[in-house]
């Protein structure tokens, strides 16, 4: 008899905010110095009080909505109290009883996962454990991070295999993303999972269950899930029992290992976080934040397809990500909606290998939205060529020029004269008479090497569709 | 005493004002006092002379460029140690936050310079103001300037002997139980704990946050009042900082009393009370009576159960609040020799922090832990709120509660040391006070047989402290407490 594998996510989620949840330092200290952006509050100086965040609880309170959750009119902070370097005042704000949401639901591809409660913490700092190449005898503590704000999201046990998990994480993130709640991005720690894992007889109750810790990517959450389901499906048959434990995924090796107990053997004594006031959400104001919720990927998918013509596939594409579909968007709504089929192919192709090639930033990147409709554009009023247009759009990419000014600078206007074509065509048709010939006896197929013997003559800048019609009647007469 | 460090806060700054003497002669003869007095009182762990006499020079510079001076010109002004100011020890008595400077203002100490009043110093205290004599500090212990054999309360011990000896016209301390209110009652100074949310807490370093209030020492009520003004009123860095601009206390101390309403609480007085407290009491609700208030019996049942609520809440809090003092970023680290992340925090709590503390910490994490929780916590925040209904209660037929703030006069060092229950109670009246968020004052109302002085303490409604300000007005002007302590 099989096993079936019971997953429920526990997903941190950086809201993006400017600044931190209790105090005014900024938020973006990714990849900065250590220790820039502190302050007495985000440092637990003695004495020191926190004031929550009114945009942070905003987005954490759209995140419920996109998530379909039921919003409390009431929710508590609570302390969480640890000892740990990385914690500056010895305890972390979260919630605890009484979350701001619960209760919502996610669609994946064919089942809904249940959301258990959504709530909002701040982060703790970061230990950098060794400097270069040689070990220090000490840790140092970044504290740009301590109380960037947070929400955790927590699913039900809904998901049963590691392909949903993977789905799951995909379209969370892809809601987060289009609700504007967060960049979502896990490189820089913006959004951060635990997996918790257990197997079962189908039907049986559940068993017991190993939270997983260190999944650094969607990818890292579907093996270490495979990987952890096969280690206790591997401990039941060889007549053991599953230890309720946390593990950490260890990439390399391919394996959950045991976290070491003491690490995980706390007492939190949570208790009602007493600088705080307890949080009311009246209603005009939720009103107000459901009304500026931004549009969900479901509904943008639909629209694109409705209102751009594109197909499912393609419409599913280009929501995939929000920075995607805005730039999609944007391209369009320069080249005009006519262009939009031939835009979404321009961003499927081109832009996106080279995107991925060079790992690049899509808020960043080196052809604007504006340019990329330019080459569109471009090329579907058939100024130059589509061969031409990827020239350009490459050359875009590696100077930053004006895909007009390389068009000129190239040379590369496609030739649409007729007069000069014909040149071009009869020069053809004399350099290959066979194929002529061919084509004179019905072979419509060799007309494809005469057009290509045009190209070659008018270096890519002759229009092909009116060489391919020059050619014909050409040889009709 | 010179004639300067005689007057009172009011008529420092009104003098500085006006020009009849510098804020520098002001903060040279306080400075004189202390260096007289303070070896034998010990109320202050730091004073900053230097630093004094440069605000003080800047604040008759301000004078001299005709600049408007603020309420409190050129008036010194002592914070107790868990008060922050930019650049200067702020220990809280404790051995973990030696060396220690605070990187900012706290709130009120911003509105003392605001005010342009002239920061003196810092002073002793219970550490982290666990404590009702200020013998827990880590430091020394403060005496009593009526009686240098006795302690003068806690555990802003300092701050009220610093008034009391004349060594500052006001001080601010913080009152988590009484610590504002038992030490004045202890050195014969008024002593106001305002309502919880009326003085911003950003900058007072946390014993108990649900508790913890700031307010003035001094040594009449219009300075008290005067004080309130300037520190209290809305502060968006304090959550649960109350709305709007504080009053204008001293406008209002001298107030009618006709047909205020003080009740006696019943339970206060079950126990039965020494004569002379008994006597200052009777003298002072005549002396209000005169002044046409009616006096009428309270029941509050529920005050027999705040001693066991308060040291549920308070310690609690604390265990949470004093995590943060873990040898990572400040005070004194200790390693062990393992060198481990754990023996760091065993060792470094365990050297930095004094019995008292440790006491508390684990009282209140072992109410917060997992299965004791309901039945500590959960079931003191349950009492709680029946301590604040009684006192809703209360106030529906009365606006002012009267009580002695202490059971006795100042007590002999190392008398209640060994028992830390006895310590305990010393502070039965004044801890249902902060339970219910209310705002209470001690105001000095006689002499012990043994010549120390009385205090009795008045509680209003939250938001109502301006009738604390005019009872314990009232009480001075019948004239019941005179002298001042001869050192």
């Amino acid at each position: 008899m099989s096993w079936e594998t019971v997953i429920g996510l526990e997903v941190h989620c950086q809201l993006g905010t400017r600044t931190k949840l209790f105090c005014g330092c900024p938020t973006g200290s990714f990849g900065q110095p250590a220790n820039r952006f502190i302050c007495p509050v985000c440092t637990g100086q003695p004495g020191v009080l926190p004031v929550l965040n009114r945009a942070a609880v905003e987005l954490a309170f759209q995140a419920a909505m996109a998530l379909e959750c039921r919003l409390a009119e009431r929710s508590v902070f609570a302390r969480k109290n640890y000892f740990y370097p990385d914690l500056p005042k010895g305890y972390q704000v979260s919630q605890y009883e009484l979350p701001f949401s619960r209760d919502g639901k996610l669609a994946i591809a064919d089942k809904t996962v249940r959301i258990h409660r959504i709530h909002m913490e701040e982060d703790a700092g970061k230990l950098l454990h060794a400097i270069g190449s040689e070990e220090l005898p000490y840790s140092l503590v970044d504290f740009n991070r301590a109380g960037v704000p947070l929400i955790e999201i927590v699913s039900e046990a809904d998901m049963r295999t590691a392909e949903e998990a993977f789905d799951y994480l995909t379209n969370l993130k892809a809601v987060l993303q289009f609700g504007g709640i967060s960049h979502c991005d896990m490189e820089k720690g913006e959004l951060r999972c635990d997996a918790n894992v257990s197997i079962r007889r189908p039907d049986a109750a559940f068993g017991t269950r190993v939270e997983i810790k260190n999944l650094n990517s969607f990818r890292a959450v579907r093996d270490a899930i495979v990987h952890e389901a096969a280690r206790q499906a591997g401990v039941l048959e060889g007549g053991g029992t599953v230890v309720q434990e946390t593990r950490l995924w260890d990439v390399a090796a391919n394996r959950t290992e045991p976290m070491r107990s003491k690490e995980e053997a706390h007492d939190y004594r949570y208790f009602p976080e007493p600088d705080l006031v307890p949080l009311v959400a009246e209603e005009a104001w939720v009103a107000r934040l459901r009304a500026g919720l931004p549009e969900l990927p479901a509904a943008r998918k639909a629209r694109f397809m409705a209102e751009f013509g594109l197909s499912d596939y393609d419409s599913g594409v280009m929501t995939a990500e929000r920075p995607l579909a805005d730039y999609f968007e944007r391209v369009v709504s320069v080249a005009g909606r006519p262009a939009a089929k031939a835009a979404a192919n321009w961003v499927q192709s081109d832009f996106m290998a080279r995107v991925k090639a060079e790992k690049a930033d899509l808020a960043a990147v080196p052809v604007t939205p504006e340019m990329l409709a330019e080459v569109v554009t471009m090329v579907v009023s058939g100024k130059i060529s589509g061969k031409a247009g990827k020239e350009v759009f490459a050359r875009a990419w590696e100077t930053g020029k004006k895909p007009a000014e390389l068009v000129a600078e190239l040379g590369l206007t496609q030739v649409s004269d007729e007069g000069e074509l014909r040149a071009w065509v009869d020069a053809a048709l004399d350099g290959n008479p066979k194929a002529a010939a061919d084509v004179r006896a019905g072979k419509e197929a060799a007309i494809g090497s005469l057009v290509g013997a045009v190209m070659k003559l008018s270096r890519g800048k002759a229009n092909p569709a009116l060489v391919n019609r020059l050619i014909k009647e050409k040889l009709a007469s | 005493m010179s004639a300067l460090t005689e007057l009172s806060a009011r008529a420092l700054a009104d003098g500085v004002r006006k020009g009849e003497f510098t804020a520098r002669a002001v903060a040279d003869a306080h400075l004189a006092r202390v260096a007289a007095v303070d070896p034998k009182v010990q109320a202050f762990l730091k004073v900053l002379g230097a630093e004094a006499m440069a605000a003080a020079e800047a604040v008759d510079a301000k004078r001299a460029a005709g600049k408007p001076l603020g309420s409190l010109a050129g008036v010194p002004v002592a914070l107790k140690d868990n008060i922050c100011l930019t650049g200067a020890q702020t220990s809280c008595a404790s051995r973990i936050l030696e060396g220690y400077a605070a990187p900012y203002d706290a709130t009120v100490t911003e509105r003392l310079k605001a005010a342009d009043a002239v920061i003196l110093g810092k002073t002793n205290m219970d550490e982290f103001a666990m404590g009702s004599s200020t013998e827990n500090s880590a430091y020394f212990p403060t005496r009593n300037p009526w009686d240098l054999e006795r302690v003068p309360g806690g555990s802003s011990g300092g701050s009220a002997a610093a008034v009391a000896a004349g060594m500052a016209p006001l001080a601010l301390g913080s009152d988590t139980g009484g610590s504002i209110r038992q030490p004045g009652a202890l050195c014969g100074i008024v002593g106001l704990k305002p309502t919880y949310g009326a003085v911003s807490r950003y900058g007072l370093v946390a014993f108990a946050s649900s508790l913890d209030q700031i307010g003035p020492l001094a040594r009449s009520a219009d300075d008290a009042a005067l004080a309130l003004s300037v520190i209290g009123g809305h502060d968006p860095k304090d959550s649960t900082s109350l709305p709007g601009p504080a009053r204008d206390y001293l406008a209002e101390s001298a107030g009618d009393l006709k047909g205020l309403r003080l009740g006696l609480p019943r339970e206060y007085l079950e126990s039965g009370l020494e004569p002379d407290m008994r006597r200052a009491l009777d003298a002072s609700l005549d002396a209000l009576k005169a002044r046409g208030a009616v006096v009428r019996d309270v029941g509050m049942p529920h005050t027999r159960y705040a001693l066991s609520v308060y040291y549920i809440i308070a310690p609690s809090e604390a265990s949470s609040n004093l995590s943060r003092f873990d040898g990572v970023r400040f005070g004194p680290r200790k390693t062990g020799p393992g060198g481990s992340l754990l023996e760091l925090y065993e060792e470094s709590r365990g050297a930095g922090f004094g019995p008292e503390v440790k006491r508390r910490i684990m009282l209140g994490a072992y109410a917060l832990s997992s299965g004791y929780y309901d039945a500590y916590y959960l079931k003191a925040q349950k009492v709680r709120t029946l301590i604040k209904a009684d006192f809703d209660a209360a106030f529906g037929e009365v606006d002012l509660l009267v009580t002695p703030t202490t059971p006795g006069p100042a007590f002999r060092f190392g008398e209640k040391t060994d028992d830390p229950l006895q310590m305990y109670l010393s502070d039965v009246f004044t801890l249902p006070c902060n339970l219910a968020g209310v705002g209470g004052v001690s105001v000095p109302a006689g002499l012990s047989a043994s010549g120390l002085p009385l205090g009795v303490q008045f509680m209003a409604r939250s938001g109502e402290d301006h009738l604390l300000v005019r009872a314990a007005r009232a009480v001075e002007e019948a004239g019941l407490f005179k002298g001042a302590p001869a050192l």
